[in-house]
């Protein structure tokens, strides 16, 4: 089980919840468990979040493992110049 | 991928040399091919026929006489891009953007294309296309747009990311909001509180060479698009999917490219290009003249920000808040979202809250520019922080410190910092000969800080080693700054061979897989990367063919400086074999030896820069000259330093031309006024002095030599920079971006008025 914060905007689509806990291994999981348990969130899943780690973001990468404990945090997709 | 990105500390032989970049006496000499510099035997020449007006309906266009005219192969228009986006709605914007449907969004939208035998014919033909439209109100200011009067420019457009979902539709596509801790509670202990709102206008990148493309679709239905951009692989996706193509099918070729800075990210003028060669039957060449580069491009956004810091006495802050509007013309963007995210991410805040609204108006769809929406951000943040500091009776650069997040700080945005600059920036400022430098009469001096998350994203790589030792690496991000270089010394590096026995080229679409695009400063980080796999992958193959050479265990094979050697008393006299040496008996031991990487290149690390800019006012005229500026700016590693140092320079450049002069004029006809260098002015070598630059190395944890992104950060601190050097010059506020001449006599005479 792992804790994940919501940006504001993301919560709002969650039904007003900013912290959600699930069950989740890795990155991959953790969408699809997001998209079951909370519907709203499944247009913003498929426009793009990234996943902070411990700090790192990850954009692409949904085979990363979440470890027990690490801190979640879920982030609009960006782009760059 | 079997690849780990962890940094490890090493002492580096080839990275953090400067050697002359390979694609650099092609530039100087005239020799290097850009967008506009390709040509096809039997090419015609393609125009666009743009909107005059800022929002029209589009009753009907005839195109029947332009079709008559001897010379004239093609003619398209939206009919002609039909819409295969199958509920895309970002691609769809795309498609609508390419060619005007049923509505002209802004002036300069294409509505018609031609292909005709030259540009005289087409030109001539443009003129005979009659488009009837039925001209509507438009809006092209950020704040008019977001009031309940403003015309609607998408009548289907519903506020997103409120708690409950409007009933009336709105120029505001979407609300979002970022922050922690509770601000009401944090400005209740504060002693100062500034409060101020902002306003930027729209600029451009500006980059010299205008968009340029030559497409060709054969009878079979294959296609070779050559184009000027900062990612093929994505315009090869995008043209594919806008013209009902297979990826595999259309090849596309970068050109060299005369600036980018995130205004190359996104298709314009090649579907349009591509459906003319499609229905021609013949190459068609389409170059952007500099109006329609203006006109219809993807500046940045113009914005309105209200800000409010507090502050106890002693210096801390006790809560931040910011309300961002962002225009990003008349589709949706997220354009304000980010603005969002970094605009208080220097600081180290208990209590901070932001809210972004993403703004539909009458202007061009808003593309990214150079750690989009970051300066403007930036901008009214560190012009209240400066202000702040000033009522608390603190040095501004102290006052920063004693905020400054660190390793360990939850960010604004939301997740906690590793290793990060900020703090190392503030102090080396704080040190530098700059800051103590006298100033004379109607002189200020300003500094701030700026952030940018930089990211990484797909990347593929090859790595082929010639049977002479020589080594080609083809990779697929756009040389935007001289990756090209640095990615030669990366190479050379981890192969223990000469920068100069390494050849780098931008490999197209069909040679090489799928690459993001060069942008949030990935191209050195992410391609070294994948550099750095391939040759690893390049080196086991080496490994495995010594052993066979010398008929040993591959495993007692190690690879040290370039050499094969026989590790282990019982292969002491073995010598060493060189790379080129098993290059050369590659034909007898299995053949070509490459390496090849393909990964996602992800754990980016942040960046930070602050800077400091010495400018001088003519109070009679409001007329500037920075007489000096420093950047001092975390690079993680850098690979190049002069490049690392051009990139710094650059941005700032780009940046003291925004603050300044740079803007986006619209009549009250909604009709774009300056769209040339004559009438919008970037700064010119003559404008600027020398830009000292200073680079840090923090690593990036999370890459094998610690680089970070260096392209962006350096174009966020200067808008703030040089406002709070004119306001220290001047002793009035300037809210107002750019300071041009007329804005900063304006701000004098309301001062003079009080």
């Amino acid at each position: 089980m792992v804790e994940v914060t919501l940006w504001g905007s993301l919560g709002t689509a969650a039904g007003g919840k900013n912290k959600v806990d699930i069950e989740a291994k890795d990155i991959r999981e953790l969408f699809r468990k997001l998209a079951e348990q909370y519907p709203g969130l499944e247009p913003w899943i498929d426009r793009g979040i990234a996943v902070s780690i411990d700090g790192v973001i990850y954009r692409d990468t949904w085979s990363k493992e979440l470890p027990q404990g690490a801190e979640i945090f879920l982030l609009p997709r960006l782009a760059g110049g | 991928m079997n690849f780990d990105p962890r940094y490890l500390d090493r002492n580096f032989t080839s990275v953090g040399t400067r050697p002359i970049r390979p694609d650099g006496v092609d530039k100087v000499t005239g020799r290097a091919r850009y967008g506009a510099d390709f040509n096809m035997a039997g090419q015609l020449v393609g125009r666009v026929l743009r909107s005059p007006h800022a929002h029209a309906t589009i009753r009907k266009i005839d195109t029947s006489k332009a079709e008559k005219l001897a010379g004239v192969k093609a003619v398209i228009t939206a009919a002609d891009l039909p819409d295969l986006t199958d509920g895309d709605a970002a691609m769809y914007d795309i498609l609508d953007n390419c060619m005007a449907r049923n509505k002209a969004l802004y002036d300069g939208h294409a509505v018609a294309a031609v292909a005709a035998v030259d540009a005289r014919t087409a030109r001539q033909a443009l003129k005979l296309i009659e488009v009837d439209y039925e001209v509507l109100p438009h809006v092209t200011d950020v704040d008019e747009a977001m009031k309940h009067s403003a015309p609607l420019i998408n009548e289907a457009t519903f506020t997103e990311g409120l708690e409950e979902k409007p009933v009336k539709p709105s120029n505001v596509t979407k609300r979002s909001q970022f922050g922690h801790g509770d601000v009401h509670q944090g400005f209740g202990h504060a002693d100062f509180i500034v409060e101020r709102s902002f306003k930027t206008e729209q600029t451009h990148q500006g980059y010299i060479e205008p968009h340029a493309c030559v497409a060709s679709v054969s009878s079979d239905g294959t296609a070779d698009l050559w184009v000027c951009t900062q990612g093929h692989f994505v315009y090869r996706q995008h043209c594919a999917q806008l013209l009902g193509m297979e990826a595999s099918k259309l090849r596309v070729t970068s050109s060299e490219i005369g600036g980018g800075f995130g205004g190359k990210t996104h298709v314009w003028a090649e579907p349009v290009a591509l459906a003319l060669s499609r229905k021609a039957g013949r190459p068609v060449k389409l170059v952007m003249t500099r109006d329609e580069v203006f006109r219809a491009s993807g500046p940045t956004s113009a914005t309105s920000i209200d800000i409010r810091i507090g502050a106890r006495k002693d210096g801390t802050i006790t809560a931040a808040e910011a309300t961002l509007r962002y225009s990003s013309g008349p589709y949706a963007g997220t354009w304000a979202e980010i603005g969002a995210m970094t605009a208080f991410a220097c600081y180290r805040l208990d209590n901070v809250k932001t809210v972004g609204y993403e703004v539909l108006v009458n202007r061009p769809k808003t593309a990214a520019y150079r750690a989009p929406s970051a300066p403007m951000a930036a901008f009214a943040v560190e012009s209240a922080i400066d202000e702040l500091a000033k009522e608390i009776g603190m040095d501004a650069v102290e006052f920063r410190i004693r905020n400054a997040a660190q390793e360990g700080t939850r960010s604004s945005y939301g997740p906690v910092y590793g290793p990060i600059g900020i703090g190392p920036t503030l102090e080396a400022v704080k040190n530098h000969p700059h800051m103590k430098a006298p100033l004379g009469k109607n002189q200020g001096r300003g500094m701030a800080c700026g952030f940018w998350f930089n990211f990484g994203g797909q990347t593929c790589t090859d790595l082929n080693i010639g049977m002479d030792g020589s080594v080609s690496l083809a990779v697929g991000t756009v040389d935007v700054g001289g990756s090209r270089a640095s990615l030669s010394l990366v190479a050379a590096e981890e192969l223990g061979i000469a920068y100069e026995q390494v050849k780098a080229v931008v490999a197209d679409t069909s040679s090489l897989g799928y690459n993001d695009m060069t942008d949030g400063s990935r191209g050195t980080f992410s391609s070294s990367m994948a550099t750095i796999s391939a040759a690893r992958n390049a080196i086991k193959v080496l490994r495995e063919r010594a052993a066979q050479m010398w008929d040993i265990p591959v495993d007692d094979v190690v690879w040290e400086k370039g050499h094969a050697i026989a590790k282990g008393e019982k292969h002491g006299n073995l010598g060493r074999l060189s790379l080129k040496e098993i290059a050369t008996a590659s034909g007898k031991t299995g053949g070509p030896i490459a390496g090849h990487s393909e990964l996602v290149a992800d754990g980016a690390g942040v960046s930070f820069a602050t800077h400091i800019c010495d400018i001088e006012v003519d109070p009679e005229t409001g007329a500037t000259r920075v007489l000096r500026y420093t950047v001092v700016q975390d690079a993680g590693k850098a690979v190049h330093p002069t490049y690392v140092e051009g990139q710094y320079q650059g941005g700032a450049a780009q940046g003291i031309g925004w603050a300044l002069n740079e803007e986006y004029i619209y009549g009250k006809d909604g009709r774009l006024q300056n769209p040339g260098f004559l009438d919008y002015r970037i700064p010119v070598c003559s404008d600027l002095p020398m830009i000292d630059t200073q680079i840090l190395e923090i690593p990036n944890p999370n890459h094998p030599y610690g680089v970070r992104g260096v392209g962006e950060t350096s174009i966020v601190p200067p808008l703030a920079a040089i406002a709070n050097a004119v306001s220290n010059a001047v002793g009035v506020r300037m809210t107002h971006i750019p300071m041009s001449p007329p804005r900063i006599l304006a701000a004098l005479e309301a001062e003079q008025a009080g």
